[in-house]
């Protein structure tokens, strides 16, 4: 039985719907990170599970126990919040006891519990500053450890990192990873921030417009997207897209890639589509990772099928660990991922390649993966 | 002393920006008001420090040649107050803070918790609730004198009925109880206005958290709002209290004789139409009708500047 179970899940305000029919799952154990642009309606989604926004229809169910009309002090879940919310008035102790107070557990016994959260997250020489008193990371480690102390079923994150500068962003994302797998907490993860769901999740769900675009593990989502918004969002630098048409002149379906005054790249249809789907002279949009581009000497050993091209080079974007090369395909920006030591230069022509064993293709209508 | 003047009186510390003749005019108009302002209280100081044959045959300017405390004391415990035969200020004195205290307390306590309502606990109709509170704040006073007396008067015969059946009448009925109530209702609409204000900016996400720490309602104003609103606190403090203290036009209307507020019983000293007018205990008593304001501005002055510009930044 999953921990967390949410069926057909919508809110409306007045007229608007936020979220349009949202089901998801999860098992113990399991960390799921809700990702979207802003407005997507994530944030929304994680405070309905909390509790602090009611549904307008739908079920939301923590440990088997339909939640839906429950106080959120009820729900068996903790909070960590954007801004960390921690009580201004009220030290480091008495910010991560206050919730054991209200439920009255004798003093003893909170003094106990919060010296064994500070503890795991060495914040015991802070326990009687105030919140101002500390550095925005030592802030979150308090506001994990309000949230630890209740050892609640399912931990709730709205965005906890994005008030922290880049480095201590990483390392904190490193903690919290830790923290998951020392614990083998249940948590959902509120972000915007796409690497960090990749980093974090066992299991991401990309919203948009109150609507669920896919749910799976990392790998899935990053490897078969189910649609163009989700291949184009999860990603950095983000999937190339390229407009393209079937071909069935010789049987097997290719697509051909125009290029304007170049001769067109003609690949044979990826492995992950279905063949049977691709109509003669049919539109598609051709998918491929920056990573999935090579020049023609790097190409992939394991790679079954691939497909070799000429291409000026418009921008050479050395960023230390990797090279990202821009040319122009089709008017459109293709970014390929190169070794840091490449010796491509702007201007030069140079023989690129297409690992097809990673391409996608996506109808251009319906914006789904064929 | 208002908060444009402790604005303005800040010492700029850039004077080699400004020539000679610029900083001349600008501390001579400084100097100039500061002394405008100051005079009249230094005469009041200095007359009531003074015998009456000097105040009435010397210079008002001019420094007490026989230091004397006597006009104080006549005016706290001895003087006569219009036609009761109370002797001094010191009964109505106390009758003021008498009023004003819980009238204050109550008011901003309601204040504060009307804020926290109409921006954490929103409910539908909220900006109509908050749009007739302000209206609150433009109803000129004279026009509800007479309704507010008529319900006072129920509120009176109520409190006899109580006090027949049960002995008690909580007060209903008495001067002090009804200007109490007056006041708490005429200044609920500035103090809902002054917190709600503040409670706008207050993050919601701390009340959220409190929420889901388990704390009520009552719990999360009292634990969480309440501990850090004390700007606000204490603006709405000293202007509940300077308002309430300085009425004249409740405390005339709704208290007589004895039972009369700080304001009215200087009136009636002060506008005495038989015997010598004795200047020197009218200003000792007028200076005793001052004090608590001033008291209250000193002790809170810095954060009324600081609590007006909290609010009027978020608004």
């Amino acid at each position: 039985m999953a921990t967390l179970e949410i069926s057909s899940l919508r809110k409306r305000f007045g007229n608007l719907e936020i979220l349009k029919g949202i089901d998801i799952s999860l098992e113990k154990g399991g960390f799921l990170v809700l990702v979207g642009p802003s407005g997507c309606g994530k944030s929304t989604l994680l405070n309905t599970i909390a509790g602090l926004e009611s549904i307008s229809a739908g079920e939301i169910r923590i440990g088997g126990e339909i939640v839906n009309d429950l106080h959120p002090s009820k729900r068996d879940i903790a909070m960590v919040f954007q801004s960390y919310a921690l009580y201004p008035n009220m030290s480091v102790a008495e910010n991560i006891g206050f919730g054991m107070e209200m439920r009255g557990i004798a003093k003893p016994d909170r003094e106990k519990a919060i010296a064994s959260v500070a503890k795991t997250l060495q914040i015991e020489h802070l326990l009687t500053r105030r919140p101002s008193q500390l550095s925005g990371g030592q802030r979150q480690r308090v506001a994990m450890g309000r949230a630890l102390v209740r050892q609640p079923s399912v931990f709730l994150f709205d965005e906890p990192l994005s008030n922290l500068d880049a480095k201590l962003r990483v390392d904190m994302r490193i903690e919290i990873k830790r923290l998951h797998q020392q614990t083998g907490a249940t948590i959902v993860y509120v972000t915007h921030d796409q690497i960090e769901a990749m980093t974090l999740a066992t299991k991401i769900a990309v919203l948009k417009d109150g609507e669920l675009q896919q749910v799976g593990t990392p790998r899935e989502i990053y490897n078969a997207p189910s649609n163009l918004f989700v291949a184009d969002f999860m990603g950095s630098p983000s999937m190339n897209l390229l407009e393209g048409r079937v071909s069935r002149a010789d049987g097997a379906p290719k697509i051909v890639i125009e290029r304007g005054d170049n001769s067109p790249i003609v690949a044979s249809a990826p492995a992950s589509a279905d063949a049977s789907k691709l109509a003669d002279g049919a539109k598609v949009i051709f998918g491929i990772r920056p990573e999935a581009v090579s020049d023609s000497e790097s190409i992939d050993r394991n790679a079954k099928s691939a497909v070799k091209f000429e291409s000026k080079v418009d921008i050479v974007e050395p960023a230390g660990s990797d090279t990202f090369v821009v040319i122009h395909v089709a008017g459109k920006e293709l970014t390929a991922r190169m070794r840091a030591e490449t010796d491509i230069r702007i201007g030069e022509s140079h023989t690129f390649a297409f690992n097809l064993d990673k391409a996608l293709l996506f109808d251009p209508q319906t914006t789904r993966r064929i | 002393m208002s908060a444009a003047d402790l604005i303005t009186t800040t010492p700029t510390r850039e004077p080699s920006r400004h020539s000679l003749t610029t900083r001349v005019v600008i501390y001579g108009l400084l100097f100039l008001f500061a002394f405008v302002y100051l005079v009249p209280l230094v005469v009041m100081i200095m007359t009531s420090l003074k015998p009456l044959d000097e105040v009435t045959g010397g210079n008002m300017f001019a420094l007490p040649k026989h230091l004397t405390f006597d006009p104080w004391i006549r005016a706290w415990g001895e003087a006569r107050i219009g036609v009761s035969d109370t002797a001094g200020i010191a009964v109505y004195f106390w009758n003021s803070i008498k009023m004003v205290v819980p009238a204050v307390l109550i008011s901003t306590i309601l204040g504060a918790l009307n804020g926290f309502v109409l921006t954490k606990w929103r409910f539908p109709g909220h900006k109509l609730v908050f749009g007739m509170m302000l209206f609150a704040c433009f109803i000129p006073f004279q026009s509800v004198i007479i309704p507010m007396a008529v319900i006072l008067g129920w509120l009176g015969q109520f409190g006899v009925q109580l006090s027949d059946s049960i002995g008690f009448s909580f007060g209903l009925g008495n001067p002090t109880v009804n200007l109490v109530i007056v006041h708490v209702i005429y200044g609920l609409g500035f103090t809902t206005l002054f917190f709600r204000n503040y409670y706008e900016a207050f993050p919601t996400e701390l009340v959220k958290a409190a929420m889901i720490d388990g704390a009520s309602f009552f719990q999360i104003f009292r634990r969480v709002l309440l501990p850090n609103s004390t700007p606000i606190f204490i603006v709405t403090v000293i202007y509940q209290f300077t308002n309430i203290w300085n009425d004249f036009l409740f405390g005339s209307t709704y208290a007589a004789g004895d039972a009369s507020p700080m304001t009215v019983a200087l009136n009636n000293l002060v506008n005495t139409s038989t015997g010598i007018v004795e200047y020197n205990v009218n200003m000792a008593a007028a200076i005793i009708a001052a004090a608590p304001t001033l008291f209250v501005y000193i002790v809170g002055g810095r954060y009324f500047v600081r609590g007006l510009m909290a609010g009027a930044v978020k608004g």
